[in-house]
């Protein structure tokens, strides 16, 4: 009996160990990032480094606005394109699609996630940037160019989350709009996708945490300029790339910059998913 | 309030007094090969209750769902033989099915009403089909709760999410909300069976009140259930085969205390042990 006991306390502390150390590493990441970024925000001062206008990492000036700003309009702009295609889709897939259509779809939306992101980064280079280029003129390295990559980027999270969502609800909901004499259309706009909006409002949020921490992809078309962009053809630079380009170089000072830099990315990344896990719970 | 096992009422119904109100003639219904319901004949009064009575499995709810043509959402589910409204085929390919789940409304097994407010929930049904405006919602929303029984309990809390109201609060909510459409019949498919006995009696009061506008069909394994409240009973039986089959029908009180067929007898019997 008592063995019998211990033989099951082992799995189970195992596991238990096996947990912690996952969340031991995340742990000891964000202490090894605050302890290297918080001294140079406390130096720097917290509104000058969140609203400085500058980045001049060789006159000791760090002012992230910039970046802040072209993460925001980035972001905002592959929401916009890519959320209302990304409903359309799960609202197809989930509603209207046969079943071998969706069967073949789903799959292929998948692909989409495992596609790596320096091959996003290059076909946006080679396709979407000379495209913009050439026919709405600016320099095509530009916040257009990225939202559009991260639009399809967040495609996969958006569209599965959301589409399964829709299929989450129960079908009493649909089988009683059917009975009242609701046509498909108005069920859905009238009663399913009111119904699953947590799980789709979720989506949303955990596709625009994506798009935020994404880096290679936009790094390459981008255009990466410090300054504060006057429209969506000017180039920009976002959180994320500011650490990746200039993470080689860097040292001392500098170094500490772009840990600071992780902090607030860290602290907007906690923000949207603590809100999509609000979304979700939130019935 | 009726309890016990009443006929009194139900003596009174001949059925040649009564128009028809849903008529099946030969009606089969099949889930891709599988055959569910086989050769059905039958007439159902206008304003009247019908109870469909039978063992589980034997395609109740599948003959229900007939009327309204709810098994067109089923993949594979074919219906052949006659199924009539008011003498109309309603499986005819011109036959419009909005108008016809407007005038056949369906209550559910289990209470189903919208993730939305009490007075949402109401008025749905009504704004799919016309443009009306605030107060005549309003209206609408009265009455059919009104109808529904279901007004004193909720006329202060219209913006609640209906998902707070008891069980037997949200089928008569169900109930009003298929009312709001103005429907001529209403299906109900064992609307009971998740309820406890006084919220059940008091949707089978409701649902004899409602029976003087509206033709009412229900489903129900509850034998005491379909002798309390129906005028006109079937009873279904599976064949070998597992197709459902008419075996009896006839008024309530001659189902339930003079049957004709042996199969109804010994089901009978066997329920009320
Ligand atoms: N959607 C469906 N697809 C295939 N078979 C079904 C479906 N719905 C019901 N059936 C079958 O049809 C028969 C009758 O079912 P049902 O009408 O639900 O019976 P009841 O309501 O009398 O219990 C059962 O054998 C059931 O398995
Ligand atoms: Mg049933």
């Amino acid at each position: 009996m008592k063995l019998k006991k211990f033989g099951e306390r082992i799995p189970q502390s195992l596991f238990f160990l096996i947990a912690l150390s996952a969340l031991s590493a995340l742990a000891l990441i964000t202490i090894f990032i605050f302890i290297e970024g918080v001294p140079l925000i406390a130096k720097v001062g917290f509104f000058n480094f969140i609203f400085g206008m500058k980045w001049a990492p060789s006159l000791g000036q760090y002012g992230i606005f910039p970046m802040i700003v072209g993460t925001v309009l980035v972001t905002v702009g592959a929401v916009i394109i890519g959320v209302p295609i990304a409903l359309c889709c799960s609202i197809f897939l989930a509603e209207f699609a046969p079943r071998q259509l969706s069967m073949l779809v789903r799959p292929a939306i998948q692909l989409l996630a495992g596609i790596p992101s320096v091959v996003y980064g290059f076909w946006g280079l080679i396709f979407i940037v000379p495209a913009i280029r050439n026919y709405l003129g600016g320099p095509g390295l530009s916040i257009l160019a990225g939202s559009i990559i991260l639009a399809i980027m967040i495609l996969p999270t958006v569209i599965s989350i959301s589409e399964v969502s829709i299929l989450a609800l129960p079908p009493l909901l649909k089988e009683g709009a059917f009975a009242l004499g609701a046509t498909h259309w108005q069920t859905i706009r009238s009663v399913l996708l009111p119904a699953a909006k947590s799980g789709i409002l979720a989506s949303i949020i955990l596709g625009i945490g994506r798009a935020v921490g994404e880096t290679m992809a936009v790094i390459m078309v981008l255009g990466n300029a410090v300054a504060l962009p006057s429209s969506i053809l000017d180039p920009a630079r976002t959180l994320t790339t500011n650490i990746g380009i200039e993470m080689g170089y860097a040292s001392g000072e500098h170094q500490q910059a772009l840990f600071a830099t992780g902090i607030v990315l860290l602290v907007i990344i906690m923000i949207l998913n603590a809100s999509a896990q609000y979304a979700i719970r939130r019935k | 309030m009726r309890t016990g096992f009443v006929l009194g009422d139900n003596i009174r119904t001949g059925l040649s007094n009564y128009k028809i109100k849903l008529q099946t003639e030969n009606a089969c219904l099949y889930y891709g090969k599988f055959q569910a319901l086989r050769n059905i004949t039958l007439r159902i009064p206008e304003r009247s209750i019908t109870a469909i009575i039978g063992p589980s499995g034997c395609g109740k709810s599948s003959f229900l769902r007939i009327f309204n043509r709810m098994n067109d959402l089923i993949t594979g589910a074919r219906v052949e033989g006659k199924v009539e409204l008011d003498g109309q085929l309603i499986y005819e390919a011109h036959f419009d099915i909005v108008e016809l789940r407007k005038k056949v409304g369906m209550v559910f097994q289990k209470p189903n009403p919208f993730p939305m407010s009490i007075y949402d929930n109401i008025a749905f049904g009504p704004k799919q089909h016309n443009r009306y405006t605030k107060s005549e919602l309003d209206k609408i929303v009265e009455s059919s709760l009104k109808q529904a029984a279901l007004w004193d309990e909720v006329k202060d809390k219209l913006g609640q999410s209906a998902l707070g109201l008891s069980g037997g609060q949200q089928q008569r909510l169900c109930i009003a909300r298929v009312l709001a459409v103005e429907p001529e019949v209403i299906l109900m498919d064992e609307p009971c069976s998740a309820l406890d006995p006084a919220a059940t009696l008091r949707i089978e009061d409701l649902m004899r009140t409602l029976a003087e506008l509206y033709t009412i069909v229900i489903v129900t394994h509850n034998m005491q259930q379909a002798a309390r409240v129906s005028d006109t009973a079937a009873f279904f039986m599976m064949a070998s085969d597992r197709a459902g089959e008419l075996v009896e029908y006839g008024s309530t009180s001659q189902i339930f205390t003079n049957p004709r067929d042996k199969r109804t007898e010994d089901y009978i019997t066997g329920c009320f042990g």
